[in-house]
């Protein structure tokens, strides 16, 4: 079993961040929300293990 | 209109226990004439206990209402001996379309496992349904079997004793009593036995409406079933087109909570709406019209002393699914072979309490199956709509995101972990077939093996020794004896053998594996049916 990735694991993770943003660029909220929600869906299924997943929604509701 | 509405089947006649001194006593009352009830009756009169069923009515259900059945009540039917006339009369189907806003996200097929004698499923109207099953009870009562169906009978009042019920009930000709060693209340959803006997019924309401037509036409679309989230011709709604026989098409359209349930039933209502889901230029007919408000909810307990209850009567789900008359049957499998063996004194009367474990099971599993399909279509948050349109978006382009999409997980019967009756599983074999799980079919030559099975126990020898027949404390037990041999596509092997080489399987009368051992042990197998008939 893995565990949630709870440290730094993405690299060059300002180039991320910058991607992040600018996907969000222009949309309007409602737009972003639901680029949101396509997002954590797809993350989801590459994640898959259904065990990192829960831990991933705990993390997420702190 | 189609005429069968109109004929009475089951017309009101004078019984001879409306004259008697004193009430008579039955083995069996059924309350309800419905599909649960003639099921119920149908399967303890073939094991030859007397059963009388009484309803109010004196004709089958009005408007198509259940219509699609899946393989394992079909598979009962053949037990009862009436799935043929069904598979016959029903659309076969296995094409399933979706559809988000204007657009064709995906197609599925059910792609139903190879090797078994009945299709997946079948669409067929509720009518026709019970028309057939009355037609069975005709056929038994002319080969002389213990069954009877007492139309224009309305159970007044019902006394619980601890071993039997009172009846009183109302006919044209005024009020008689009559008593029962067991009554099963098929009553139905809005079950009055229920209310009589004063029993919870607790659950979620979801605060929705949908309308559901029947439309005749002559229409090319195909058998499929086509679901539609927010179409164009029902904004924020959601929408289901499925065939059923003779040119009849199911239409439910969802409409919302805040409605006027009696001006949407108006035909100056319905029709524009079905116009503009099936277009200007096709014509069509109203057949029956509804609007419905569905609850997910169960009793506590489905056994109250001598009083059992089946069906809708004990448990209710959304429609999405068809998880409502198709678990109703199961829960007669479940029930009559028990009854049985508690009748002939055969086993105790606690064995019925494990039909409440079982069943409450499986009422469970589709609660929740029809819950989690009612909150993906009826999204009751901002939130929720969002992520379900984003499931449906992602759908179109990824296949991940297809398993998501939830227009109704189709009934499929439950395996019942954990039940006091199963012995714990000492074959390394698949996990399909382990202790609580419900047979699975397998071709054998021109043949089939779960008409081998009929509604006896039976023990299932693959490759495996075993005496012929075996007697435990009343019980007695045949033995099906095959080879991998049996069956050259290797569905045998791979349902009932996974790694082993030989397998023996105990198999309950209502087709469900009890126990399974690489090989024949006389005390392990007769420990093992003690154990399914509630005895160890």
């Amino acid at each position: 079993m893995t565990d949630l990735i709870l440290t730094p694991n993405i690299n060059r993770a300002d180039d991320f961040y910058a991607e992040l943003l600018a996907a969000h660029e222009g949309l309007s909220k409602d737009d972003s929300d639901a680029l949101n929600a396509r997002l954590v869906l797809v993350l989801a299924n590459h994640i898959g293990d259904r065990e990192v997943l829960s831990q991933a929604l705990k993390a997420a509701e702190k | 209109m189609n005429k069968i509405f109109e004929v009475p089947l089951y017309p009101y006649e004078r019984s001879p226990d409306q004259d008697a001194a004193a009430p008579v006593r039955h083995p069996v009352v059924i309350i309800g004439a419905g599909p649960i009830g003639l099921g119920m009756g149908i399967d303890l009169a073939q094991q030859g206990v007397k059963v009388v069923i009484v309803d109010d009515n004196d004709k089958v259900s009005f408007g198509s209402r259940a219509i699609c059945f899946a393989k394992r009540p079909l598979e009962i039917l053949d037990r009862l001996g009436c799935g043929q006339p069904m598979v016959d009369k029903g659309v076969e189907w296995d094409v399933g379309k979706v559809f988000f806003d204007d657009r064709e996200v995906y197609k599925f097929e059910l792609l139903p496992e190879k090797g078994h004698q009945r299709p997946a499923f079948i669409n067929l109207q509720q009518y026709y349904f019970e028309e057939y099953l009355v037609n069975r009870v005709r056929e038994m009562e002319a080969e002389g079997a213990p069954i009877e169906i007492r139309g224009g009978n309305k159970v007044a009042a019902i006394g619980t004793h601890p071993d039997h019920a009172t009846l009183e009930i109302d006919t044209p000709e005024g009020s008689y009593n009559i008593e029962a060693d067991w009554l099963v209340a098929c009553d139905g959803a809005g079950s009055p036995t229920r209310q009589m006997l004063g029993l919870d019924f607790v659950g979620r309401v979801f605060e929705d409406n949908f309308l559901i037509a029947d439309v005749i036409m002559e229409a090319d679309f195909p058998s499929e079933r086509w679901f539609w989230f927010d179409p164009p011709f029902n904004r924020g709604q959601s929408a289901l087109l499925h065939k059923q026989p003779d040119g009849v098409w199911r239409i439910d359209l969802q409409l919302g909570w805040d409605i006027d349930k009696d001006e949407e039933k108006k035909p100056e209502n319905v029709i524009p709406r079905l116009k503009a889901m099936l277009g200007d230029d096709v014509e069509f007919e109203l057949e029956w019209v509804s609007i419905y408000t569905f609850q997910c909810r169960r009793m506590e307990k489905f056994r109250h002393g001598r009083v059992l209850f089946a069906g809708d009567a004990a448990h209710q789900v959304s429609p999405f699914g068809a998880r409502g008359a198709n678990s109703g049957l199961q829960d007669t499998d479940n029930l009559g072979w028990k009854l049985k063996l508690v009748i002939d004194g055969k086993a105790d009367e606690t064995l019925l309490d494990s039909y409440d474990i079982e069943r409450i099971h499986g009422a469970d599993e589709n609660i929740l199956n029809s819950t989690r399909s009612t909150d993906f279509i009826t999204p009751k948050s901002e939130m929720s709509r969002l992520l379900r349109d984003s499931v449906l978006d992602l759908a179109e382009h990824y296949e991940f995101a297809r398993p998501l999409v939830n227009s109704g997980r189709l009934s499929v019967p439950c395996t019942y972990d954990g039940s006091p009756l199963n012995s714990a599983d000492a074959l390394d074999g698949p996990i399909k077939t382990r202790p609580g799980s419900p047979c699975p079919d397998v071709p054998l030559g021109d043949e089939f093996l779960l008409p081998k099975l009929g509604n006896k126990f039976i023990l299932l020898t693959i490759d495996a020794d075993a005496p012929d027949v075996i007697e435990e404390d009343g019980v007695e037990v045949t033995r099906l004896a095959l080879s991998v041999k049996d069956d050259r596509t290797g569905a045998l092997k791979e349902r009932y053998l996974g790694h082993a080489s030989s397998a023996v399987y105990l198999i309950r009368p209502d087709q469900h594996v009890a126990a399974r051992r690489p090989s024949f042990d006389d005390n392990l197998f007769r420990a093992a049916i003690r154990r399914a008939t509630g005895k160890e």
